[in-house]
């Protein structure tokens, strides 16, 4: 009796395994099918010309280029806010100081605002200072987005290093900056999977970037001009009524599915080499 | 006999929130030798091992009066500082905690973050403390391979290179030999009598056997309070106090 009853929950749980699992295996057929006989070495080597959105020539260059600007500089802009920050509440703060569990709190409270929240906030403060859309604007809004899931993914790996191992570092005279750097060492495999994360949000959003990056169809070539993004290029093709350019936002979607692809494996490969000494 | 004391411990009182963990210790602890501070599970003696280089700093909710000498400077005086007091102190923790390095690094660690970055110097450094540890043998083609790769009771032996690498005078053992087997228990032993030469040793131990072998006196901690201190023999065969005759036969754990 007990046996049959394991072997149904057995059954249910590879049932929603195969679920899921075919999901994303769905996801991406549909996007790669739809998108592949559109997909073009002018596509990712122009932007687009006069047109374009109706179907004719030139490619999505702005968007890729403007997203690589947009994902990269707000991760690295997130990482220097947001290590410093997960070691003052590890290293610094006493453990579980009133200050520490607030600062966590407070980043679990906006781990869960929705994007759009964050790309309204950016925008309030745009137009309070009298800037426009621009790049850096984009890069300021997302990186505010991003810096919760970082404080709390790195913050995780942080505070699950046994303390005996900043008591090492301590007795043998270190400093608790010191102490901070091994924890940090020791962390890396944590702190790459965060990058990631971070990473993959602040690439696939569309809403944070809407008011503040904007929107063109030129390169920006300095932080004050707008940005395309690859989220907005797909929207704006995929809500055309012209086939080849609904195409063509499969072929964006696509695109964006193997950056992510790439920076995923480079991730694992980096932090393999990385991680080799932690213990 | 007058015992020199490198650590004097007076009128040490250790709060944690509401409890009153050690109450009123005074304590020397005698120059160059090995003193086992002994006690059932819970007593205090952990803690008070962690008072002498002020590991429990990092606490929340920690209250410290009284005094801790070393070398007759009062280590929890607000002008002392206490980078300088731990690094004439190395701890053996419970379980060995390599830093995330190679084996050379490890051993180099303490020497590098106190300013020192001359390789030949490193380089003798670490072969000495490894020779030191009877662990220079087993390592020297591999050096640079994770210190994580050496089965634990060779990482404990790495640890108190580690410590010895930053030239101490003090070694605080807390429990170093619990996660042990019998073989590597035996040899972080035989080198405590070898260091006891050179260096005060201070041991927190629940083994009595391990108390026997190792140490010249003995402290039997209970209810964080010192019950008894003396010569190991004298605490042993011949306690003066009833809680450490009932400890020593094995009636209170």
């Amino acid at each position: 009796m007990r046996k049959t009853e394991e072997n149904i929950f057995k059954f249910l749980m590879i049932l929603s395994t195969i679920i899921i699992s075919s999901t994303l295996f769905l996801i991406l057929y549909t996007i790669f099918s739809r998108g592949v006989g559109s997909l073009s070495w002018n596509m990712i080597s122009k932007i687009p010309e006069g047109g374009f959105y109706i179907g004719k020539g030139g490619g999505i260059l702005n968007a890729i280029i403007g997203s690589v600007y947009i994902t990269f500089g707000s991760t690295l802009l997130g990482l220097l806010v947001s290590i410093p920050i997960v070691i003052y509440i590890n290293v610094y703060a006493k453990k579980n100081s009133l200050l520490a569990n607030i600062t966590r709190l407070s980043y679990d409270i906006l781990f869960g605002i929705p994007s759009i929240v964050y790309g309204a906030f950016g925008f309030a403060i745009m137009v309070y200072m009298g800037l426009k859309t621009s790049l850096l604007a984009g890069i300021i809004t997302v990186t505010l987005m991003i810096i919760p899931i970082l404080v709390r993914a790195i913050d995780e790996v942080v505070r699950v290093v046994p303390e005996d191992m900043s008591n090492s570092v301590y007795s043998l005279g270190g400093t608790r900056y010191e102490t901070a750097k091994i924890l940090l060492r020791q962390s890396i495999p944590g702190i790459i999977t965060a990058i990631l994360l971070s990473f993959g949000r602040a690439i696939g959003d569309a809403a944070c970037v809407l008011f503040t990056a904007g929107f063109t169809d030129s390169i920006p070539t300095s932080l004050d001009q707008p940005a395309a993004t690859l989220p907005l290029s797909i929207f704006f093709q995929l809500s055309s009524p012209i086939q080849e350019v609904q195409n063509r936002a499969y072929a964006a979607a696509t695109i964006l599915t193997i950056i992510v692809l790439i920076i995923s494996i480079a991730a694992k490969i980096a932090s393999k080499n990385l991680s080799k000494n932690i213990i | 006999m007058i015992i020199q004391p490198h650590i004097s411990i007076q009128n040490l009182n250790v709060h944690i929130g509401e409890n009153h963990i050690l109450k009123n210790i005074n304590l020397d602890i005698p120059d160059k030798k090995v003193t086992s501070l002994i006690g059932p599970s819970g007593c205090g003696k952990t803690t008070l091992l962690k008072t002498m280089n002020r590991l429990l700093d990092r606490q929340t909710d920690v209250r410290v009066e009284g005094k801790v000498l070393v070398d007759g400077e009062n280590i929890y005086d607000p002008k002392v500082e206490v980078t300088h007091i731990r690094k004439k102190m190395g701890l053996l923790s419970q379980r060995p905690f390599p830093l995330p390095m190679n084996i050379y690094d490890n051993i180099a660690y303490g020497q590098r973050i106190h300013g020192n970055n001359n390789k030949k110097d490193l380089d003798e450094i670490v072969e000495k403390h490894l020779r030191g540890v009877n662990l220079w043998d087993e390592v020297k083609d591999r050096l640079k391979s994770p210190a994580t790769r050496l089965s634990i009771g060779q990482q404990q032996r790495l640890c108190l290179a580690r410590g010895l690498a930053i030239e101490p005078e003090i070694i605080l053992g807390d429990e170093p030999t619990s996660a042990l087997d019998p073989i590597s228990t035996q040899h972080i032993e035989e080198l405590f009598l070898q260091l006891k030469e050179k260096y005060t040793i201070v041991l927190v131990t629940h083994i009595l056997r391990q108390a026997r072998r190792v140490s010249d006196y003995i402290g039997f901690v209970y209810m964080g309070e010192i019950i008894e201190f003396g010569p190991t023999e004298e605490i042993l065969l011949n306690p003066k106090e009833k809680l450490t005759r009932d400890y020593v036969k094995g009636f209170l754990s």
